[in-house]
């Protein structure tokens, strides 16, 4: 089936017919360009919010005080809900599923720093030592937050390669002390973010604990954050449930008032975009496969027309010793290398147009490494020469049921 | 070499029924050259198709060199027709995209002769048929008689035991349609039988014997000095 001599001769034909052939060719090679660029698109949409999501922890459940809007056991709506100390340290504590926690106590605006005669106006965050796993926070030198710092309210900074670079200069920053609104901390850490937006390199960290303290906060965060380690959305729900149901208690409001917590399950939000990709995906491979099919079609359409008009080729062929097989794997073969060839020329330009167009995209959010991947490719392969049988059958059985005698009558 | 008992064939179009051959009886020996002639209607070409085998008939039997002909697959039709049988026709039936040599040698490609040995062998049969210098030319840069020529050595490339042409000379004017009849008695001379379809007297003249068909029955065989009285 596979012997040179076929080739030769499927070879000769096509390059006789090379208009009929191109026109063929053309259409497949399209529907597989178009199909290629949508589906990198997708993965390069896909790409890019999850390039969007890598600075952060996607499991994470951030909570913040609200205002009550029901009345509950007797008390006015309106009341302001003011998380404490003690939420933080009862979740820590009571709540099952909890993976990291960090409560955060905000300074207000951006602050005043300085070092020597350098100022910079910089956000100070407050934090608990978790708050490095759940920011993703890489440290390029020394440490973050430790329990001592918080235990003890030591006055000491973690800073970036930003503010490093803004307030220090060529000097090296460990073990200096810079001032934050007029009060020295010293600094232990430098660190860097992995979010790719660097708004978090603007933050300079402290320990929650000195913040209350210098601030004027004792015992009392703005909000805190935790995470649920590979929880499930489902159960990262009933987490936060739980979680607001205790703050409800201590601080006794209606867990059902939306208004009194409010609270953020990135999981939840994770999940939605997830969802967003799979139907995206599913609309892709529908138009593609739509698209191909019609290319199928076509072929399909013009093979059988190429079989009515080559009647009295292929009849002439029999007289002289063709068999209904060889017919057939004449017709089939046509196709089927049609369809391969056109089908992967449209493949590797659509990678190409993917690849060229990758570092345009390098800046532009939510977009990112168009790209398909490798199965992808050989699966599209396989199946190209697939399309490329079933476009030949129909049209090649045709051809084989041709009776000599018949094509051979004059005109 | 072609022994022909109580041939019968009909064709069915929807409710007609239209019998062609009404109990053919003939036999063929090896090396004759035999012409067929018939008015049209006669049933001449269904003979033809099915000694060639392009075509089945319904009852009686067909022996093609003692071996018999009847109810064969596709597959072992065209083996047939491929072995033993060459075609030439009155609209030559040349493949148009191929040149000359790549007609001739098509016969071979289907014994799976290599591309090299098959072409080599056209040239030589191109040759034989002074047509050498045309063996790169497609069919349409040629001739009637060039084309014909060109058949020719595709119906002897396989070194058929028959050569079956119908109306050979149809196409041709007379000057042409006598040097094709050369040809195809030099074919003859070399030992292959050879069977003609046609209407034209002067060619039937030039061959050993005619076989006159009527309303599907063979009325009269002749000799060519017969032919004239006939006429």
């Amino acid at each position: 089936m596979l012997d040179g001599d076929k080739w030769q001769e499927i070879l000769s034909t096509i390059s006789k017919n090379k208009l009929r052939t191109f026109l063929t060719a053309f259409s497949v090679a399209w529907g597989i360009f178009m199909l290629v660029i949508l589906l990198g698109s997708g993965t390069g949409l896909q790409n890019g919010i999850n390039r969007e999501f890598s600075g952060e922890a996607t499991n994470a459940i951030w909570i913040w005080g609200g205002q009550t809007s029901k009345p509950y056991k007797g008390m006015k709506p309106g009341r302001h809900i003011r998380l404490k100390d003690a939420d933080y340290s009862e979740t820590k504590s009571n709540i099952d599923g909890v993976e990291y926690i960090s409560g955060r106590y905000y300074i207000g605006g951006n602050s005043q720093v300085s070092y020597k005669n350098e100022y910079g106006s910089f956000n100070v965050n407050s934090a608990h030592p978790d708050f490095m796993h759940i920011e993703k926070i890489e440290m390029v030198r020394g440490r973050y937050i430790n329990v001592i710092d918080i235990k003890k309210w030591r006055k000491v900074a973690i800073i970036s390669e930003m503010v490093q670079e803004s307030l220090f200069k060529d000097e090296d920053p460990m073990g200096k002390y810079l001032k934050l609104n007029g009060i020295p901390f010293k600094v232990v850490g430098i660190y860097t973010d992995l979010d790719i937006r660097n708004r978090g390199l603007r933050t300079i960290y402290i320990p929650i604990t000195s913040a209350q303290a210098v601030f004027n906060g004792r015992g009392r965060i703005h909000n805190f954050v935790v995470t649920t380690g590979d929880a499930s959305v489902a159960e990262s729900k009933v987490i936060e449930d739980n979680i607001i149901k205790s703050i409800a208690r201590r601080h006794t409001f209606d867990p059902e008032d939306d208004r009194a917590i409010g609270h953020w399950n990135a999981s939840e939000n994770y999940q939605q975009f997830q969802n967003l990709f799979a139907g995206i995906r599913i609309f892709i491979w529908m138009i593609g496969v739509g698209t191909l099919i019609a290319g199928v079609v076509g072929v399909s359409n013009i093979m059988m027309i190429v079989v009515t008009e080559r009647t009295k080729e292929i009849g002439i062929r029999k007289a002289i010793g063709a068999t209904p097989g060889s017919v057939l794997n004449l017709i089939i073969l046509e196709s089927v290398l049609i369809i391969a060839v056109s089908g992967y020329t449209g493949m590797v330009m659509g990678i190409g147009l993917l690849e060229l167009l990758s570092p345009v995209f390098e800046n532009i959010p939510f977009i990112y490494q168009p790209e398909i991947d490798v199965k992808v490719a050989v699966a599209a392969t396989v199946i190209l020469v697939l399309c490329g049988v079933i476009a030949g059958y129909m049209p090649s059985r045709k051809a084989a049921r041709i009776k000599p005698v018949i094509a051979l009558r004059d005109e | 070499m072609i022994h022909l008992k109580q041939l019968h064939k009909s064709y069915v179009t929807g409710n007609n029924r239209l019998h062609v051959l009404k109990g053919i009886d003939l036999t063929i020996e090896r090396g004759e050259l035999v012409s067929v002639m018939g008015s049209s209607g006669s049933g001449k070409s269904t003979l033809l198709n099915i000694i060639g085998i392009l075509d089945a008939y319904d009852t009686g039997n067909y022996y093609l060199d003692d071996t018999l002909i009847k109810n064969l697959n596709e597959r072992k039709a065209a083996y047939y027709r491929n072995q033993m049988i060459g075609f030439v026709f009155q609209s030559f039936n040349l493949i148009s995209f191929k040149n000359a040599m790549e007609n001739v040698a098509l016969p071979l490609y289907y014994q799976k002769v290599g591309r090299k040995k098959r072409n080599k062998i056209a040239l030589e049969y191109l040759e034989r048929m002074g047509m050498l210098e045309w063996a790169m030319h497609t069919p349409g840069e040629l001739s009637g008689g060039q084309k014909q020529r060109i058949a020719i050595a595709r119906a002897m490339i396989s070194r058929p035991k028959i050569i079956l042409a119908d109306e050979p000379t149809g196409a041709l004017d007379s000057k042409t349609s006598f040097e094709v009849m050369e040809i195809m008695q030099e074919v003859n001379r070399e030992g292959i039988t050879v069977i003609i379809v046609t209407h034209e007297h002067d060619i039937a003249e030039r061959t050993g014997r005619i076989i006159h068909l009527q309303d599907g029955i063979i009325d009269k065989e002749l000799k060519p000095v017969e032919l004239q009285r006939y006429a």
